[in-house]
């Protein structure tokens, strides 16, 4: 096993000065251990309590996330991408979407911009909050914990309300969003809020000033700024040693040009900074949602009130079989709760025009030809949108840094190549950096620092 | 420096190794030899003009059944590609896949200084899968190009620790090459208990 440490054989003497022999000891951490949360393997050899070697291995939980990718329609891969940082999914949605639209060459409408703004800083939010309450759990912090999973909680609703799914939410379609928000969504997004605002004072009231909290972060995990690029890390763990590169910023995409919001930078680059700068950050995230919730162009919902009379999605259908077609000519479907807010009306705020990459609304389809010819066009086996040949890289802000996704079309119906730049695989590789001349009790914080998110790490 | 700046700039200073350049969709591409690989990351890196300090991602794309999938579609009309909105023009057609070349190596730097993308594609062919690696100048190489030979076969010389990343040492063949099926099943522990056995 420890064929890829090249130090002394373990049993060596390592040290000759001292009056006692000492000898070199292997540490198997992982691959489920309590203090690791994820699946990784750690070999660490330990001089005493000092860690001066380490082996990382990675890998358990390999799921084909690109070979998978291969064989669907462009739209399938969007469950898929739920599963790569399934903390924050829908920035994974959000970033394959824009991946494919660019390769497509469409726009999508501002709304949809501003509606992508906004579930993707929700998601950064419960992304920051997961970690930092981990990481705080796992140096005996537990109220952190439990305050921070309450947040999240609330975080969580606001995310069900609108995709109808707490984890695996496949919100985001190429050329668009699945449902418009629900009504009323800026007021629970205000509670929210509130809550999330409370957690955060109170845990920084238990966490910032804490003397044993303070000690087992600050000193520990350190990385300088020139090693972190070198590694190509990104993200608040780039941001924690001192350089200001976030790609909201630096490479706007959606509607982040137009949205004001600080991005918090550290000194020191341990373990403690990169706490404080994940705080700071929900901060601005919850700014940056209440702006866009304030500029974005109103959706249908508060203009325009759908006329006509309700009917129920099947009914509809079993009209347009037998013809009757001045029955639904002025009614609009009331559909599964599933498909809530994506009624015709609200089709042209929050989706493409382009007929051959978006599904149309459920009362086209039930409704007349064209939507029903439409609708097939882009389902059956063997059609579907197919963008012209091509390559594009497309980066986004993910939880844990650039989130890059490089697609290659041949001009077939299923992507030629799927490939993710996930952020936490470039902070693992620099993990045993990280950990080396460190504590073994350090490596609990830094591990919890880096984030490690298996679902992305290992695709 | 914008793309059509960043790919003239480097087409002059690497006359020789470079095959090929576009701006697909506004990325600065541009394909080299593989032979100049290791100078032209050096000066992306360490010429002022560029400042690529950041190796953002690598990884593989195997061309061999490129534009080959199954007949796509029942009806003639179907396999009408999307064409571009007149919001976006495209004044930069993508040339096609770099050469008869089985593989290309896919670079893709960041300049955090100057704020511009550079790809980097090496085509490799497949009996000899095998170039430079870049680990001397980015330490976040050595994860990327152990992906890269694990997932396609491709060899990185100069790699000190060149070994699967994701696979598991007994794994047998690259999953993403194109010929490697989909569904093809090699469980290290059978359900009799033989942990012996792979199926291969």
């Amino acid at each position: 096993m420890p064929r890829a440490i090249p130090d002394n054989p373990v049993g060596a003497p390592a040290a000759a000065s001292g009056a006692l022999e000492t000898r070199d000891m292997l540490l198997n951490v992982g691959p489920a251990h309590p203090a690791m949360h994820g699946i990784i393997r750690i070999v660490a050899r330990l001089d005493g309590e000092q860690i001066v070697n380490a082996d990382v291995e990675i890998g358990y939980l390999h799921r084909g996330f690109e070979k998978m990718s291969e064989t669907v329609d462009y739209n399938g891969v969007i469950p898929y991408t739920d599963r790569l940082n399934y903390v924050s999914p829908l920035i994974n949605n959000v970033g394959y979407s824009m991946a494919v639209e660019k390769l497509l060459g469409i726009s999508v409408p501002e709304r949809c911009h501003y509606i992508r703004v906004i579930v993707s800083e929700i998601s950064r939010i419960t992304d920051h909050l997961t970690c930092v309450g981990a990481s705080a759990m796992e140096l005996g912090a537990f109220t952190v914990f439990l305050y921070m999973i309450k947040a999240r909680e609330y975080l969580w609703e606001l995310v069900e309300s609108v995709t109808g799914a707490r984890l695996t939410v496949s919100y985001c379609r190429v050329g668009g969003v699945k449902a418009d928000l629900p009504e009323g969504f800026a007021n629970q997004c205000r509670q929210a809020f509130e809550e999330t605002r409370r957690v955060l004072a109170e845990s920084d009231a238990l966490l910032t000033r804490n003397r044993i909290f303070v000690d087992r972060m600050s000193g520990t995990g350190k990385i300088s700024a020139d090693d972190a690029i070198s590694y190509g890390i990104t993200g608040p763990f780039l941001r924690a040693s001192g350089v200001p590169y976030d790609v909201r910023k630096d490479c706007p995409y959606a509607s982040y040009d137009r949205l004001e919001f600080d991005v918090p930078v550290g000194t020191r680059g341990d373990n403690f900074d990169r706490y404080l700068v994940r705080m700071e950050e929900m901060q601005q995230s919850m700014r940056i949602v209440e702006q866009a919730l304030r500029d974005m162009p109103p959706g249908p919902f508060q203009v325009n009130p759908q006329t006509g009379c309700p009917l129920p999605a099947s009914e509809m259908v079993d009209q347009a079989k037998v013809g009757n077609i001045p029955a639904i000519r002025d009614a609009y479907a009331v559909t599964d709760p599933t498909l809530d807010g994506s009624a015709k009306p609200l089709r042209v705020s929050i989706a493409t025009a382009e007929k051959r990459v978006f599904l149309p609304s459920k009362e086209d389809t039930y409704g007349n030809i064209e939507g029903l010819m439409q609708h097939f066009k882009l389902v059956m086996y063997g059609h579907g949108t197919r963008p012209p040949k091509g390559e594009v890289y497309f980066a986004v802000e993910g939880a844990n840094g650039e989130l890059g996704f490089y697609v290659v079309s041949d001009g077939g119906n299923t992507p030629y190549r799927v490939r993710v730049r996930p952020p936490c695989f470039a902070i693992m590789s620099a993990l045993p950096k990280l950990i080396i001349g460190d504590m073994m009790a350090d490596l609990t914080p830094t591990f919890g620092s880096i984030n490690m998110i298996g679902g992305e790490l290992d695709r | 420096m914008d793309a059509a700046a960043l790919i003239q700039a480097l087409t002059e200073r690497f006359a020789d190794a470079v095959r090929g350049s576009h701006a697909y969709r506004g990325d600065a591409t541009i394909v080299i030899s593989r032979e100049r690989l290791l100078d032209l990351a050096g000066t992306l890196k360490d010429d002022a003009a560029f400042q690529m300090n950041f190796l953002m991602d690598l990884t593989a794309v195997d061309f061999s059944v490129f534009g080959k999938g199954p007949s796509p579609a029942f009806f003639a009309s179907s396999g009408v590609v999307v064409r571009p909105s007149a919001e976006l023009p495209d004044e930069h057609p993508w040339p096609g896949p770099p050469g008869p070349a089985r593989f290309i190596v896919v670079y893709h730097f960041f300049s955090l200084p100057l704020k511009h993308r550079l790809r980097v594609e090496v085509p490799l062919e497949e009996a000899d899968a095998e170039l430079d690696s870049v680990t001397s100048l980015w330490a976040g190489a050595d994860w990327l190009e152990r992906e890269v030979w694990d997932m396609f076969g491709i060899r990185f010389r100069g790699h000190a620790n060149l070994k699967r990343i994701l696979m598991y040492e007994q794994f047998v063949g690259h999953p993403l090459r194109k010929d490697y099926p989909v569904n093809k099943r090699q469980p290290l522990i059978e359900p009799d208990g033989d942990a012996s056995s792979h199926s291969r």
